[in-house]
């Protein structure tokens, strides 16, 4: 499992288990460097007074590089069995749970779902989720704010995924922070629902850059609100000039053929990278075969 | 408040350089942050500052270089100056401008002891 892991705060909980790694990796708590490498501790001050031991180290490297080679790995492991990742962001309250178990519902019997639930404290939505029968792991972040590559791995590893499947990763409520994990997704879907402002994309440009799809969900309440359709998806674009929107809501049922189609698109387009690779595979090993054969 | 996370992925480069290359004690962190890459400074040094507390970089001096927000506008086609991840092209007044530089969020280097 992690082997080099540099992993977040010790109150994440992945299914209400404690985030331990072996007690192999650095914490900042002075036990650090017990294991043993061999340089003294002397140099820093003790060599000829006048004389500073100093010096540059070049780094030059990205600050997410750790979450991104998580995020790779992840993506790596969901291409080879054929399985669409989404990863839901929005702001708390816009129905992004309920979106989710009415998805599910009208999924049931053409596409397995799976869902990864992020929140910082309780199970509940998880608890929601099975509800509809499908499997759903819940990550406590604790004190953070988003969830990251890492946590999903780990969360990823106690779901048995199967292959071809749907994976849909419901992040910590929040239009800032997750904006900036890749998680390992295929595409990060923002939720923006009508009873928030319109302006929400030009306020959390960040997110809405980030996200490939807009669904602007509640839609059935739009007759008793002043919220302006066009102008969210102007913003929207304006921040975003490729996003594609989807008007939906989870309680009518509006729209909801539209996010079905494009959930289905990107499915098949799994299952075919998933495809290609096996059967990229098979013609290699035939190949070997032969030349193994021809000897 | 992502910069907390920032901060320990800042602190976990700095201990992965520290057993590669040996040294016990950082003093100063030059980090390169664009101006676009939605990261505040402030914050950033002050989490920074709790995230380091008793590591190997506990005092450090926290040098950020903040690099300029560029992208490209499709109407212009050319690069162009950008002071928001939206902000309007400063020639044509249009908002169709792909962020092109400014994102970037880099360790680059450390003075050591």
């Amino acid at each position: 499992m992690c082997t080099t892991c540099g992993c977040g705060p010790d109150e994440v909980k992945v299914d209400g288990d404690h985030h331990d790694h072996h007690g192999e990796h650095v914490h900042a708590d002075g036990t650090r460097h017990s294991h043993g490498h061999a340089h003294a501790y002397a140099p820093a001050h003790s060599h000829a007074p006048g004389t500073s031991p100093k010096r540059m180290v070049q780094i030059e490297q990205d600050i997410l590089s750790k979450n991104n080679a998580y995020a790779a790995k992840n993506r790596e492991r969901l291409a080879e069995r054929g399985i669409f990742t989404l990863n839901l962001v929005s702001s708390p309250g816009s129905g992004k749970t309920t979106l989710l178990c009415k998805t599910i519902e009208l999924l049931k019997g053409k596409h397995a779902v799976a869902v990864i639930e992020g929140d910082q404290q309780t199970d509940q939505d998880a608890a929601r989720i099975r509800a509809t029968g499908a499997p759903a792991i819940q990550i406590n972040t604790g004190k953070g704010c988003h969830l990251d590559a890492h946590m999903v791995g780990h969360a990823m590893e106690k779901l048995d995924l199967p292959e071809d499947s749907l994976l849909m990763v419901e992040n910590v409520g929040n239009l800032v922070c997750p904006a900036a994990f890749d998680l390992g997704e295929a595409h990060k879907v923002v939720i923006l629902s009508v009873t928030e402002g319109e302006d929400k994309p030009i306020k959390y440009p960040d997110m809405f850059r980030a996200a490939d799809l807009m669904l602007l969900n509640k839609c059935d309440l739009l007759p008793y609100l002043s919220f302006k359709v066009d102008t969210a998806i102007e913003f929207a674009r304006r921040v975003n000039p490729g996003i594609e929107v989807i008007q939906v809501s989870a309680t009518s049922g509006q729209g909801m053929d539209q996010w079905l189609a494009w959930l289905e698109q990107g499915a098949t387009a799994a299952r075919a990278g998933r495809v290609e690779t096996v059967d990229t595979l098979k013609r290699r090993v035939a190949e070997l075969e032969r030349q193994l054969a021809a000897r | 408040m992502h910069e907390m996370s920032l901060a320990e992925g800042v602190l976990q480069l700095i201990e992965d350089a520290a057993r590669q290359q040996e040294f016990a004690k950082v003093t100063t962190v030059w980090l390169e942050i664009g101006q676009l890459a939605g990261v505040e400074v402030e914050a950033m040094k002050f989490c920074f500052d709790v995230v380091t507390r008793d590591s190997i970089a506990d005092g450090a001096r926290l040098e950020i270089v903040a690099t300029p927000g560029s992208g490209w506008c499709m109407q212009c086609s050319e690069t162009v100056p950008l002071a928001e991840v939206f902000g309007a092209c400063p020639q044509c007044g249009r908002h169709q401008v792909q962020v092109t530089g400014g994102t970037e969020m880099r360790v680059k280097e450390l003075e050591v002891a």
